[in-house]
């Protein structure tokens, strides 16, 4: 286990420096001045552009260049966008704010589709299941922005029930309206999975084992079929939390979320390569990190799976 | 105790003692897609304390599906059970709603599996599964419920019982699953043990040490013992009487060794000459040819009659009930005597 552990972090270095340097070279290799338009309508002093060349070592060729901001990165060092603002402390901003979106949406993937799978498992062909096919495959059948932009209309406009936009206070309160638009599409998902997952396991010998040893239907159900039944649903919820983390650019454009989607968004639009090589950096380890710690969940909730 | 419903006779074989099991004209159907399988038509079998009864039949003859209807633990849907009794110590459990009928699963009546990989739950360690049966019945601690476990666990022979508890199913070989199965189904010290098919999916030497323990367990016991089966070779030597059966009804009933002395039903004479026999090694196996009916549409007269080599033509009338050809003996077959005296010869066609 700890050997396993081991192993699949020292798998992520090479992944890491491959993923960072590609991101690297396309932003500063990107053709065109990385000057342009920096100082207003003029172009920028010399002095200017001689400080700048030399702070992010634009002279050197790319390689050299890349392994010197690898060095500063392995040191927590992130370096300074152009306006001289800190990439870390601008991260350690967003973040948290990405963090908690991720979390309510994940919430609603377990509350709303966990719960209308089981419903909809343990009763196959009922009208709840009915409803739960036909409304998850309207869901995934609807882009997210344009539920996105119905929900803010009418749930946040309209009728106010919530918040339209999130702005600077990014309270749970706020996050819900975009945390269950973020969690739409996986949430129509886990409920499809949880239900066929559940049908496919309550037919299981194990399950008929479970009736002959004369246990209560309840414990059947709740302890026997659900444990197995999960299974599947947990990791898929796990790997998508790993996603979520990654920021949700179109629903924190929408609700105008100050998260890391937002501020890559913001970065690439305005060629703030620092920033944007900083976030995706970030981005790639805690994806790295939760999948691991998702295959670690997968081998504690299934046995058969050994991390030998 | 033993009520009778009209038109059916008791059975005569140890007359006035309630049995522990009766099973009374038991019959099972499953809607499906293509239509209505009749997968047991009118089974009526008794079994008493200490007796080992052996059901055999070829694959689809309904020996599980009568089982399943006995434990109550049928598919359903698409199973349904139409009619008959399942009397246990007198009690039809057929009668019974859910939760009666439930008390007597695992503490009267238990039952083991062919395949006890898929048998047994995966995610949870054996010990666990074991400890249950004490935890939900019998309300033991868990600390008591695992001391139990490792117990029985020792008592059908499972080496290093209390270091192995906390593995899974797929950490042992098939013939430790089958023994964990075993363990399980004698937890509550059940009255009949259900043992569908323990030892097919095993090797040869495992099968002998299975049926074994079985055999051991159900004497210190005095369990009823209900051995399912497709192989006529394993049961000679433990079973106490036999019924056979094809297109979910029962051909022929009789006492063990009188069965393989001579047997009193075409059907039953062809199973036995497709026993692979050491004197007989190098000859071909004569298996009966041809397949069973198809329950959704099983014609008119003998089930047997198209694969019968001495079918005549009132078989293809009249369908033989099952009836006593010499006392202890019952046979569904027209021409029972002359079977069973080898007086008949096969018709020409
Ligand atoms: N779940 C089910 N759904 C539909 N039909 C079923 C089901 N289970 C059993 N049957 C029907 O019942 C018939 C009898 O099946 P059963 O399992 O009792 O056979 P068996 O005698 O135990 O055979 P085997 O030796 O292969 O185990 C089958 O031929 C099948 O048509
Ligand atoms: S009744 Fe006829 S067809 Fe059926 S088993 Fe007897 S002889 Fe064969
Ligand atoms: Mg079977």
């Amino acid at each position: 286990m700890g050997r396993y552990v081991a192993r699949r972090l020292l798998q992520m270095i090479p992944v890491v420096i491959g993923t960072t340097f590609i991101i690297y070279a396309l932003v500063w290799a990107l053709p065109g001045d990385p000057f342009a338009g920096r100082c207003g309508a003029r172009p920028c002093p010399a002095a200017y552009v001689a400080e700048m060349t030399d702070k992010y070592n634009l002279d050197d060729p790319l390689p050299i260049a890349y392994i010197q901001y690898l060095g500063n990165l392995i040191r927590g060092d992130f370096g300074e966008t152009f306006q001289g603002l800190s990439v870390g402390e601008e991260l350690l901003r967003a973040y948290p704010t990405t963090v908690k979106l991720a979390l309510v949406a994940i919430v609603f993937e377990i509350l709303i589709g966990i719960g209308a799978g089981i419903l909809a498992g343990l009763r196959r062909g009922s009208y709840i299941d009915n409803l739960v096919l036909v409304s998850t495959l309207v869901v995934v059948s609807i882009p997210v922005f344009v539920i996105g932009s119905v929900l803010q209309l009418f749930l946040g406009m309209r009728w106010g029930i919530f918040p339209a936009t999130v702005g600077s206070d990014d309270s749970l309160y706020n996050l819900i309206l975009p945390g269950f638009v973020l969690a739409a599409l996986s949430l129509a998902y886990v409920a499809r999975l949880t239900r066929t997952s559940l049908a496919e396991n309550r037919r299981a010998d194990y399950v008929r084992t479970a009736v002959a040893k004369g246990l209560p239907q309840r414990r059947v159900i709740g302890i026997h079929t659900m444990r197995n039944s999960l299974i599947p649903v947990i990791t898929f919820i796990g790997a998508d939390f790993g996603a979520l983390l990654g920021g949700a650019i179109v629903t924190e454009g929408i609700f105008n979320v100050p998260g890391v989607g937002n501020l890559i968004f913001r970065s690439v639009t305005s060629r703030d390569g620092v920033m944007v090589t900083g976030a995706v950096t970030v981005l790639v380890l805690v994806f790295l990190l939760v999948n691991l710690l998702v295959d670690l969940i997968y081998g504690w909730l299934d046995p058969r799976i050994s991390h030998g | 105790m033993a009520t009778t419903q009209a038109g059916i006779a008791p059975r005569p074989d140890q007359a006035g003692v309630t049995p522990l099991l009766e099973v009374e004209n038991l019959q099972v159907e499953f809607r499906t897609r293509d239509g209505v399988a009749k997968a047991v038509n009118g089974v009526s079998y008794t079994l008493h304390e200490g007796e080992t009864l052996a059901v055999l039949g070829e694959s689809g003859s309904g020996k599980s599906v009568t089982a399943q209807a006995i434990m109550g633990i049928l598919d359903s849907p698409p199973g349904f059970v139409t009619g008959g009794a399942v009397r246990f110590r007198g009690q039809d459990l057929l009668a019974l709603p859910d939760d009666e009928r439930r008390a007597y699963r695992g503490r009267s009546i238990s039952m083991i599996f062919q395949d006890a990989l898929s048998a047994l739950n995966p995610v949870f360690p054996v010990g666990w599964q074991i400890a249950e049966m004490f935890r939900v019945h019998e309300g033991l601690s868990k600390k008591d419920a695992k001391q139990r476990a490792v117990e029985l666990m020792e008592q059908v022979r499972i080496p290093a019982a209390r270091e192995r508890a906390g593995d899974y199913p797929h950490q042992f070989s098939g013939g430790m699953r089958q023994r964990i199965m075993i363990a399980m189904a004698i937890a509550l010290d059940p009255d009949v043990l259900i043992a569908d098919e323990p030892t097919t999916a095993l090797d040869v030497t495992v099968q002998a040490q299975i049926m074994q323990l079985l055999a051991d367990l159900q004497r210190e016991r005095n369990m009823g013992l209900i051995l399912i089966t497709h192989d006529l070779g394993v049961v000679a030597d433990v079973a106490d009487k036999i019924e056979v059966m094809y297109s979910g009804r029962i051909m022929e009933q009789a006492p063990v060794h009188d069965i393989y002395a001579a047997p009193a039903h075409p059907y039953t004479k062809g199973l036995l000459e497709s026993i692979p026999r050491v004197d007989l090694k190098g000859q071909e196996l004569s298996a009966i040819k041809g397949l069973p009916p198809n329950l959704t549409n099983i014609p008119a007269g003998c089930e047997f009659r198209p694969r019968c080599p001495y079918a005549r033509d009132i078989c293809k009338e009249q369908r033989p009930p099952l009836a006593e050809v010499v006392p202890g003996r019952f046979s569904a077959c027209h021409f029972a005597q002359e079977v069973l005296e080898g007086d008949i010869e096969p018709a020409q066609q």
